[in-house]
């Protein structure tokens, strides 16, 4: 295994685990404010600090957490349950019209810059994290659909395919018998890329005030909140700066790891 | 009758203006941009803080201490019965476009101003004025349908300026008006400039030229300041950045009073605001210092009623609604939520409100109120809150002074109906008695206070941060104004 590979799985184990543990406990209750304790420096009975309400940061960083690893999660799934398909039968159907529409569907959806189409999304239809999550989700569609296709075209020019269609299966069998499990590293890398641009994403549009709306707590906004307390109070921003780069940088870091380590070409190569 | 002779102040302007060397100029910062130049037209304060007491002048005026003092009107004289007021127009005035302003000109704008299809967003003002006349071109006549205790105060706003027929076409973009400056370019989303008017009537401005700009974003603001790119922001967005203005050498820091009673909003028909007991519960559920410090950094009054603290009619009614939580859950069983409720916040943009929402939010959430935080953008809370009245509670300054009127309305956004409280609005506009005025305002405060009708939270402050070399800017804000007359550089 990479060393790639070892520090982003670490980086991102350590954040979901931060995520899963606020389930349980957080150091403090963060919807409970406590004025008289705020932008207390790190180190102290807060770890990190508090905030300009007196909220622990640490337990905001754990709550963020989850709320970024949720809906990036969801978009994510949302771009493969709906991508993935489409993107499969655009290659069974090679050449047809249902193939142009729908790779012409997805150009159109990728035409748009997907963070102003976000911002159109949450401002028509409000702000909170189910609309963001949508947003996001849209634009992971074709990303998945254009990749499936381009790695399920030359799957079915392969003899294996031929072999299962002498055979007389359909060519939705053979999709998601053959090819599926053939282009899955492929969609495992990618869904890890894909997952840490939903977490910018998230925190984009929470900085904005597009995402998440308080209590619930977020790093974007967490972020904005910072602003103007950068220079009185830098931890206020330094902190959820820093967890929104580190695991992004992790997230990054395991899907060059995981391409290299599942790519069997590499693979061989290295033995 | 009352009789003003001209001040001391203007001689001591003039003397600043002698002192004031190489600097004549000066670049003035503001949140806000206005929408339009028209403060006879528009609603948005903005208006006024570029444009009041500098480009336009009306009969009457606030000075800095929210006194009423002369206008364009140096004098005037009140009927026995208070109904008739006969106002002596300065002379030799002139508007920026060197038309004369005389009693023609009152006439045309505060009939226009009161007029049918009048588009003045404080039409009120002007409600009880039955007819104007011109006796001679330098005096003229105010009758009103009975005696108006407000009316000199009323004349002094930013929406009774005096305009002219001649002008009041482009109005919206060039304005004309008889100030110490006239208006010279807007460059819309950037600055607006202003230059001295050379013929103004009273005593010269010391400042050659000002420019206004506009700078809504708190960082920005603060970047601006930091790096000289302004002489004076005044209403500094970011309070917790005010403690590192003071610590610089390089500015000063003024912190004033307004007109704005920071309230939190109530649907007074909206079920289950619409019983008093709820409401009631709401006022115990908050705590005002807990606003004050975390939204606004120790910056603001606490209030307990729709009342500015600086007023000398101010009734103290914090003891109506202490922070009280366990009294809160108490009435909210009492009134039958027991379980409590969900309800919506809508917020406006600025810190006060959006801060302070998360505050209230917590605090009522310890309570058993539930909280829906929807952000709006100005022009969305107008739509939604202030029009459709679509919300439950919602967070706002009311900057206008002597606003307690807004309560006799019923069809006003918080929607409060009480008839009592009518009847007292028309008494108190019948009363031109200034001790009888204070009783009826006593007891007007006093009973909105006890209705619980809005959550009572603070006046807000206002912050002004300038070069140090800065002189007489207003420190109080008595009405949105940027009041450049009597600002000048220390040598």
């Amino acid at each position: 295994m990479s060393r790639n590979l070892i520090i982003g799985a670490g980086l991102s184990v350590l954040f979901i685990c931060l995520a899963a543990l606020s389930f349980i406990w957080t150091p403090y209750d963060i919807e409970a404010l406590d004025i008289p304790n705020k932008l207390q420096a790190p180190g102290g009975a807060n770890l990190l600090g508090t905030d300009h309400f007196g909220r622990d940061i640490l337990s905001m960083i754990m709550m963020g957490a989850r709320t970024s690893i949720a809906v990036a999660l969801v978009a994510v799934g949302i771009g493969m349950a709906l991508g993935i398909p489409l993107g499969l039968l655009a290659a069974a159907r090679h050449g047809s019209l249902l193939d142009e529409l729908i790779m012409r569907g997805n150009d159109l959806v990728f035409a748009f810059p997907s963070l102003v189409i976000a911002i159109l999304i949450t401002a028509v239809f409000g702000a909170s994290a189910v609309n963001a999550i949508i947003a996001i989700g849209i634009f992971n569609v074709p990303v998945f659909a254009r990749l499936t296709r381009g790695a399920a075209l030359p799957l079915w020019e392969r003899d294996f395919i031929l072999a299962a269609r002498v055979c007389g299966k359909s060519a939705a069998r053979i999709s998601v018998e053959h090819i599926l499990p053939n282009i899955t590293n492929l969609m495992i890398v990618q869904g890890t890329i894909q997952f840490s641009l939903g977490i910018l994403a998230e925190a984009a549009l929470s900085y904005i005030g597009l995402g998440a709306q308080p209590p619930t707590a977020s790093w974007g906004r967490m972020l904005a909140d910072a602003q103007t307390l950068v220079s009185i109070a830098p931890h206020t921003a330094l902190v959820p700066g820093f967890a929104i780069l580190l695991m992004v940088l992790g997230l990054n870091l395991l899907g060059d790891g995981l391409r290299d380590w599942l790519d069997p070409r590499i693979r061989v190569a290295r033995v | 009758m009352y009789q003003f002779k001209r001040f001391a102040a203007s001689a001591a302007i003039g003397l600043w203006a002698t002192t004031a060397l190489a600097q004549d100029s000066i670049t003035v910062a503001i949140q806000l941009e206005p929408p339009n130049l028209d403060p006879t037209g528009g609603a948005a304060q903005a208006i006024d803080s570029v444009l009041y007491a500098n480009v336009f002048e009306g009969l009457t005026r606030f000075d800095a201490d929210g006194a009423i003092i002369r206008g364009l009107a140096q004098s005037w004289d009140i009927s026995e019965d208070g109904t008739v007021y006969t106002f002596n127009l300065a002379a030799g005035v002139t508007f920026h476009d060197g038309t004369v302003m005389d009693a023609e000109d009152v006439k045309f704008s505060l009939n226009r101003a009161r007029a049918e299809d009048s588009t003045n967003a404080q039409k009120g003002l002007f409600a009880g004025i039955t007819d104007v006349t011109v006796v001679d071109p330098l005096t003229v006549q105010v009758t009103l349908d009975q005696p108006n205790g407000n009316f000199l105060f009323n004349m002094a706003w930013g929406d009774a300026v005096i305009v002219a027929p001649e002008s009041i076409a482009d109005i919206a973009s060039n304005p004309v008006g008889t100030g110490p400056f006239t208006f010279t370019d807007w460059v819309q989303g950037d600055r607006l400039e202003l230059t001295r008017n050379a013929d103004y009537w009273g005593a010269a401005p010391a400042l050659e030229s000002a420019t206004f700009r506009f700078i809504s974003d708190p960082t920005a603001a603060f970047a601006a300041v930091m790096a000289e790119d302004v002489d004076a922001f005044i209403g500094f967005p970011a309070p917790e950045n005010l403690p590192q203005f003071e610590a610089d050498p390089r500015f000063q820091v003024l912190v004033g009073n307004t007109e704005g009673e920071t309230i939190l909003s109530t649907n007074n028909k909206m079920p289950p605001f619409d019983n008093v007991l709820v409401r009631q519960a709401v006022a115990h559920a908050i705590d005002r210092q807990a606003i004050i410090d975390g939204a606004m950094f120790g910056l603001g009054t606490p209030i307990g009623t729709h009342f500015a603290p600086h007023n000398p009619a101010y009734v103290d009614l914090l003891t109506n609604s202490p922070h009280d939580p366990d009294r809160a859950r108490a009435l909210l069983a009492e009134a039958g939520f027991t379980d409590g409720f969900t309800t919506t916040l809508k917020l406006p943009p600025p810190s006060y409100a959006r801060r302070g929402g998360e505050i209230i939010a917590a605090q009522l959430r310890d309570v058993g109120i539930e909280t829906e935080i929807t952000n709006l953008e100005w022009a969305q809370w107008i739509e939604e809150v202030f029009k459709n009245k679509d919300f439950g509670l919602s967070i706002v300054s009311h900057t206008e002074p002597m606003d307690i009127g807004i309560y006799a309305n019923p069809d006003y956004y918080f929607q409060y109906d009480n008839p009592d409280f009518q009847v007292l609005m028309e008494e108190l506009n019948a009363t031109t008695d200034p001790d009888g005025r204070n009783d009826l305002l006593a007891k007007a405060q006093t009973i909105i206070s006890e209705d619980y009708v809005n959550g009572y939270l603070f006046e807000l402050a206002v912050a002004t941060v300038a070069k140090a070399g800065v002189q007489g800017l207003w420190v109080n804000q008595p009405t949105a104004a940027v009041d450049l007359t009597g600002v000048s550089w220390a040598e």
